[in-house]
């Protein structure tokens, strides 16, 4: 079941030449490589003897029935999460601890603060590490313009649109310097045409600032247009069903990608083993 | 404006009812009882005015209990309710303890703080404090509770120490249902506050109010428990004020 995945080639886009890192240390990414993964709780066994690997700064997708373990699989790597056996690797860490410091995770909701105003929400991880407000907000609002987020550094949450939410959520994620995201479902809340909209601005972003990724997702054409590669899960207990290769990840211009033949032969294949993987139990 | 006008509006309705009942004696006569037991609001705002100053002593007397058994009920009830819930040990052993506190019968510990503390404000603070931990504690255990496991394990992700996920997740998250249970308790510990006078104290608008009836002092009575009354509004509202001042968010 292994399958390597494309490294996205940072320099063929739009974003790349102004320092791409929040802190311009130039693009930060682990490979992931998990093996034999398994995990239950309790009697529930929602992860069966599991194999996949992501190459540094490449982006896998996972879509897979409700309910069949994703959640659970990416709080595993984030190292939130033991598994009853079998390894996780994230570079080179290990051990949870080692994990947790080099995996940031965005929930599927934005659970931004509501008592923090944007700027801050995003400086969080900066706060975190013993960086002083003026300067987390000075590095976090670097970043804002260019994530269209100009003018609303000091809103508070509730005064942000879902897509603004989802973007603070995301920079948020993004500024923890960490090389590897976990990313579970972030736009599934959105409507179709923020959600679109949404996908192409993160596959820009992703383009300016290549990371590690593992994204969760329902949508198989968001999964094929974001990443590299998708895993279709079984449903639980979870293992790898068929990997695919996507044809055109992150492409600048996401309607003509979508819509060409070659992506609409990989979703078909997708969709069916969705359909078979779900129908199996 | 409405938020003003309304409640004053039912306010002058009700008064002027009163005054119209008590004073052509329809109340007493419903009651068979002695029209002087039933005071007007005019002789109640009569009595206001002309015990003032005595009035206004006891009302120190029951403002400075009231502010010291809040506060102490305030600092212990945030620290139990803190320390409860990072310490689940601590939680289980002490949750049916702090339950139980509040089936203790005022009448009946009043009388043996009195023992234990002797005469004077300290049974009466301690009544107060003891009946207004319990909302404070209660309340803020539930609002540090109320955090999204989700939230949690993002701010973990994000390199956040438990300290830090403590200050800048779970106590704002807390403090909406902090300010509830202040809100609740300082209410309360007005009513405190008379039972421990009657127990314990020779001074206090409780004290004043048992003297009063014992003496038939019906309006002055009355009189005293308008001004307990306001206390307790006086307080409730600047907790709100505070409360709005500081849960921004809402
Ligand atoms: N903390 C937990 N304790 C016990 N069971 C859990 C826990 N979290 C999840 N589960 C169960 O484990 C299974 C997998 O959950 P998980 O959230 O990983 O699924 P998912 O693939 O993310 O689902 P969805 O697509 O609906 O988000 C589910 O059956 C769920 O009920
Ligand atoms: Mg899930």
């Amino acid at each position: 079941m292994r399958q390597d995945t494309k490294m996205p080639t940072a320099e063929a886009r739009d974003f790349a030449t102004e320092g791409a890192s929040p802190s311009g240390t130039g693009a930060i990414g682990a490979a992931i490589s998990i093996r034999g993964l398994s995990h239950s709780y309790g009697d529930l066994q929602t992860i069966e003897r599991l194999d996949l690997t992501v190459a540094a700064h490449g982006v896998l997708g996972l879509v897979g029935p409700s309910g069949c373990g994703k959640s659970t699989l990416l709080e595993l790597i984030a190292g939130l999460q033991e598994p009853e056996s079998g390894a996780i690797e994230l570079g080179d860490a290990r051990d949870p601890h080692g994990r947790l410091d080099r995996c940031a995770y965005m929930p599927q909701r934005d659970l931004l603060l509501p008592w923090l105003s944007a700027i801050d929400n995003a400086a969080l991880a900066l706060r975190n590490r013993g960086v002083r407000r003026a300067q987390a907000r000075r590095e976090a609002g670097s970043l804002f313009e260019r994530f269209g987020l100009g003018g609303f550094e000091s809103a508070s949450p509730a005064e942000l649109s879902g897509g603004m939410r989802q973007r603070v959520a995301f920079l948020r994620t993004l500024v923890a310097e960490k090389p590897v995201l976990a990313l579970d479902e972030p736009f599934a809340s959105l409507d179709a045409i923020t959600r679109a909209e949404m996908q192409e601005w993160l596959a820009g972003a992703l383009r300016a600032d290549p990371r590690t990724v593992v994204l969760v997702t329902h949508d198989v054409e968001e999964a094929l247009y974001l990443c590299d590669a998708v895993a279709v899960l079984s449903a639980r207990p979870a293992c790898v069903l068929e990997q695919l290769r996507a044809p055109s990840p992150r492409a600048a211009n996401r309607n003509a990608a979508v819509t060409a033949q070659e992506f609409v032969t990989v979703r078909e294949r997708a969709m069916r083993a969705l359909r078979e993987g779900a129908s199996a139990t | 404006m409405k938020r003003w006008l309304l409640p004053t509006l039912l306010l002058a309705v009700l008064i002027g009812a009163w005054q119209i009942a008590a004073s052509t004696g329809a109340i007493a006569e419903a009651l068979h009882i002695e029209s002087f037991l039933v005071p007007s609001p005019a002789e109640i705002a009569e009595s206001l005015w002309q015990s003032r100053s005595l009035l206004a002593e006891n009302a120190w007397v029951t403002v400075r209990e009231v502010l010291f058994g809040f506060g102490c009920a305030l600092v212990a009830g945030l620290g139990f309710a803190v320390a409860m819930h990072l310490f689940e040990t601590l939680r289980l052993a002490f949750q049916p303890l702090i339950v139980a506190s509040q089936t203790i019968p005022i009448f009946v510990i009043a009388p043996i703080l009195v023992v234990w503390l002797g005469f004077g404000i300290g049974p009466t603070l301690a009544i107060i404090a003891l009946i207004c931990f319990f909302p404070i504690t209660v309340n803020t255990l539930d609002g540090l509770g109320s955090v999204d496991v989700e939230a949690t394990k993002m701010m973990r992700t994000l390199d956040a120490s438990r300290r830090q996920i403590l200050w800048r997740v779970e106590v704002p998250a807390a403090l909406p249902y902090a300010f509830s249970g202040a809100k609740i308790a300082v209410a309360v510990a007005v009513i405190g506050a008379v039972f421990g006078e009657l127990a314990a104290s020779g001074a206090g608008l409780g004290r004043l109010i048992f003297q009063d009836m014992a003496q038939l002092q019906t309006a002055r009575a009355f009189a005293a428990v308008v001004v307990l009354s306001a206390i307790a509004i006086g307080f409730f509202g600047l907790i709100a004020l505070a409360e709005r001042r500081v849960v921004t968010w809402r």
